[in-house]
């Protein structure tokens, strides 16, 4: 048994963690509050290797495993949460798709310059009225037999990374006949693919989202991603390393609230006393820092399983259903502990609180991880 | 176009530091890091080798306990080798002892341009590429801010107080390199796991053709009698503001004669 990650693992979770401190930290209040993408940054990310990680060194990637992601997510995740996402989402969502199931002379145009960061991909597979049920999508593309072109038609919300300067595709789920669910690639810049303005969220300012509208859109038929009628299944199949990531995520948050907040009990002072002194707030400290390290324990395993080439799929749900609920439960502690100062904008875990809600609805909430761990304990659930 | 870079391997300094009460020096028994101060020369090295079109650069270190970790990180950031003397009769070295120890490393590699930082982040002497330069018999420039490669040799824009000096210089050379002067670049995940195959060439000093009494305590031309504590800063002046207050800050910033 051993617990411990490779050195070159450390080696590396000390380089994104320098890259962190010095290129992220002194200005994520600012991107936060003034809402703002910091393309700088995410391409100095690419430049570090971030987003080629997991991918095969012939496309530009670094060949490694789910586990080295995970520590280049927890380590940005301990400084800004946006970055952790955009890193994550472009990783899991913009290219992992097109690794997976893209044909050769797809993976050679894409992957590439989303693999260097020069580029981003979204994966637009929810709707207005289709998220956790994306089964339900209604988007459509047909094919015209005259044009060999696909046609789309529909609306597509909240796609992270689909708007940004340099987004270059988004991948839709979209019906392409009678029960029929296929992923199509459309460059950006298609006509008939409008971004519509960003959403107002409460957490996440600096990550990109928005909604995106298709009319009539028209892109060429060998556009279709992986195999046909098996766009939603396909994307099932890996959504689970994505979820991986996610816990990565907020395990790194989780980190950032325990040090935050041990370190606030020992200064601050009430009624002559560090209020660390006062069991009322060590033991808020002790219950984080057994949060922290369950979720290490289930976001390792699962990568670790997923690195060895073993079945991950529960292990994947349970360390993101655990995290997630944790980094809601983290932050809202950490918040308490900083007392007035905690409501404050400026303050980190502040910032924490309204970023980490979110972890429980994207890739898949709560309820719908309850559902796959339940039906994996053979419980007849729906 | 082959530089060597002389890079030391120093405790973190985001550790708290620890003395040997036996004989004052710097405890260096557990893990070492590369030293920021000399990751400026592994960042010029490796412009001036894509810059020429070829190349290589070599580190290269002494180090107690065949440390390696800091070498990794310059040889992740890019580096092609290194060549690391660790050897038990090093212990107590002085800067003099160090750099002849150096200068016979660099000797085997035979370098265009030696490349070292002005002075490490640990021990502070700042003498140790001036006298590697003395003890090979180069030509030595220190402070430098900029190094570019022309026909008669090389151009350094070398740092001083008022400016800098426009200096051409023969090649081979050593010098030493400001800090901050360059961005030295993050190593990649990719840089890591190619890192872990690279040479890393271990000598003792008897592989130099060095003699014990020449370095370590024996050889050390310095004693470390004692040490103690820096003084504390002394709080700064408050200058209550009358109306006249910035006539006293102009006053005050002439007198530091920095304006
Ligand atoms: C900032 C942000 C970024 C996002 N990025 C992307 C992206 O890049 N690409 C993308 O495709 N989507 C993205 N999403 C969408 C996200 O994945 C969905 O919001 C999420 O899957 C939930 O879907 P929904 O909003 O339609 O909620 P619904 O599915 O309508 O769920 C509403 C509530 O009902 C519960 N519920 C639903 N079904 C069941 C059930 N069977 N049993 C029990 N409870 C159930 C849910 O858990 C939830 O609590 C993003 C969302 C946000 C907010």
């Amino acid at each position: 048994m051993n617990f411990d990650l490779s050195e070159e693992n450390e080696a590396f979770r000390a380089v994104v963690a320098d890259f962190a401190r010095s290129e992220i930290a002194p200005h994520a209040e600012r991107w936060d509050a003034e809402h703002i993408f910091p393309t700088d940054v995410v391409l100095a990310m690419g430049e570090l290797g971030l987003f080629g990680l997991p991918f095969p060194e012939e496309y530009g990637g670094s060949g490694a495993g789910l586990t080295t992601l995970c520590v280049a997510i927890e380590e940005l995740a301990k400084v800004d949460a946006s970055m952790a996402i955009t890193l994550e989402a472009g990783v899991s969502l913009g290219a992992s798709p097109i690794a997976h199931f893209g044909t050769e002379e797809q993976k050679q145009r894409w992957l590439p310059d989303l693999c260097a960061g020069k580029a981003l991909g979204g994966f637009g597979l929810t709707e207005p009225d289709a998220g956790s049920d994306a089964g339900g999508t209604r988007t459509r593309a047909d094919l015209d037999e005259t044009t060999g072109e696909w046609v789309l038609n529909g609306e597509k919300a909240f796609i992270t990374n689909s708007g940004t300067d340099i987004t270059s595709l988004v991948t839709f789920t979209a019906r392409t006949g009678p029960g029929e669910i296929s992923a199509i690639i459309v460059p950006s810049g298609t006509p008939g693919l409008e971004v519509q303005s960003p959403y107002r969220k409460m957490g996440w300012h600096a990550s990109d989202t928005h909604g995106l509208t298709l009319t009539d859109c028209r892109v060429p038929e060998e556009n279709l991603l992986g195999e046909r009628g098996r766009g939603f299944a396909q994307f099932l199949s890996i959504l689970d390393e994505g979820r991986v990531a996610i816990a990565a995520l907020a395990l790194g948050t989780i980190e950032t609230c325990l040090a935050e907040s041990v370190r606030y009990a020992n200064e601050r002072r009430s009624f002559g006393r560090p209020i660390g002194s006062y069991q009322g707030v060590a033991f808020q400290c002790a219950d984080m820092a057994v949060m922290a390290d369950n979720a290490r324990l289930l976001t390792y395993r699962a990568a670790w399983l997923r690195d060895q080439g073993r079945p991950f799929k529960q292990e994947a749900a349970k360390a993101k259903l655990y995290t997630s609920e944790a980094a809601v439960s983290a932050t809202r502690t950490a918040t308490q502990i900083f007392g007035g100062y905690g409501f404050m904008d400026e303050t980190p875990v502040s910032r924490m609180y309204r970023d980490s809600k979110i972890l429980e609805i994207g890739e898949g909430t709560s309820e719908i991880q309850r559902l796959i761990i339940g039906r994996g304990l053979g419980l007849p659930l729906e | 176009m082959k530089v060597a870079v002389c890079v030391k391997q120093i405790p973190d300094p985001a550790l708290p530091g620890e003395l040997d009460p036996t004989d004052n020096t710097l405890k260096r028994d557990g893990k070492l890091i590369l030293d920021e101060s000399d990751s400026y020369g592994v960042e010029l090295a490796l412009q001036l080798v894509e810059a020429a079109g070829g190349g290589s650069v070599t580190l290269v270190s002494m180090a107690p306990n065949n440390e390696v970790s800091g070498l990794r990180t310059a040889l992740a950031m890019g580096a092609d080798d290194a060549v690391l003397i660790s050897d038990d009769a090093l212990s107590g070295t002085d800067a003099l002892g160090t750099a002849k120890v150096l200068a016979a490393a660099i000797g085997r590699v035979e370098p265009d341009l030696v490349l070292a930082g002005v002075e490490s982040s640990d021990g502070y002497t700042g003498t140790v590429p001036e006298q590697i330069a003395a003890v090979m018999g180069l030509p030595s420039v220190g402070f430098a801010k900029k190094i570019e490669i022309g026909d008669d040799g090389l151009h350094i824009e070398r740092q001083t107080e008022l400016g800098y000096d426009d200096v051409v210089c023969p090649m081979p050379a050593v010098v030493s390199v400001t800090a901050g002067v360059v961005e030295p670049r993050y190593p990649s995940f990719k840089g890591i796991m190619a890192a872990k195959k690279k040479p890393v060439d271990q000598v003792t000093i008897a592989d130099l053709g060095i003699s014990a009494d020449q370095v370590g305590w024996a050889g050390a031309r310095q004693e470390i009698v004692s040490v103690t504590e820096a003084e504390a800063r002394e709080a700064g002046e408050v200058i209550e503001d009358d109306g006249e207050g910035y006539q006293r800050i102009v006053a005050f910033l002439e007198e530091l004669k920095v304006i």
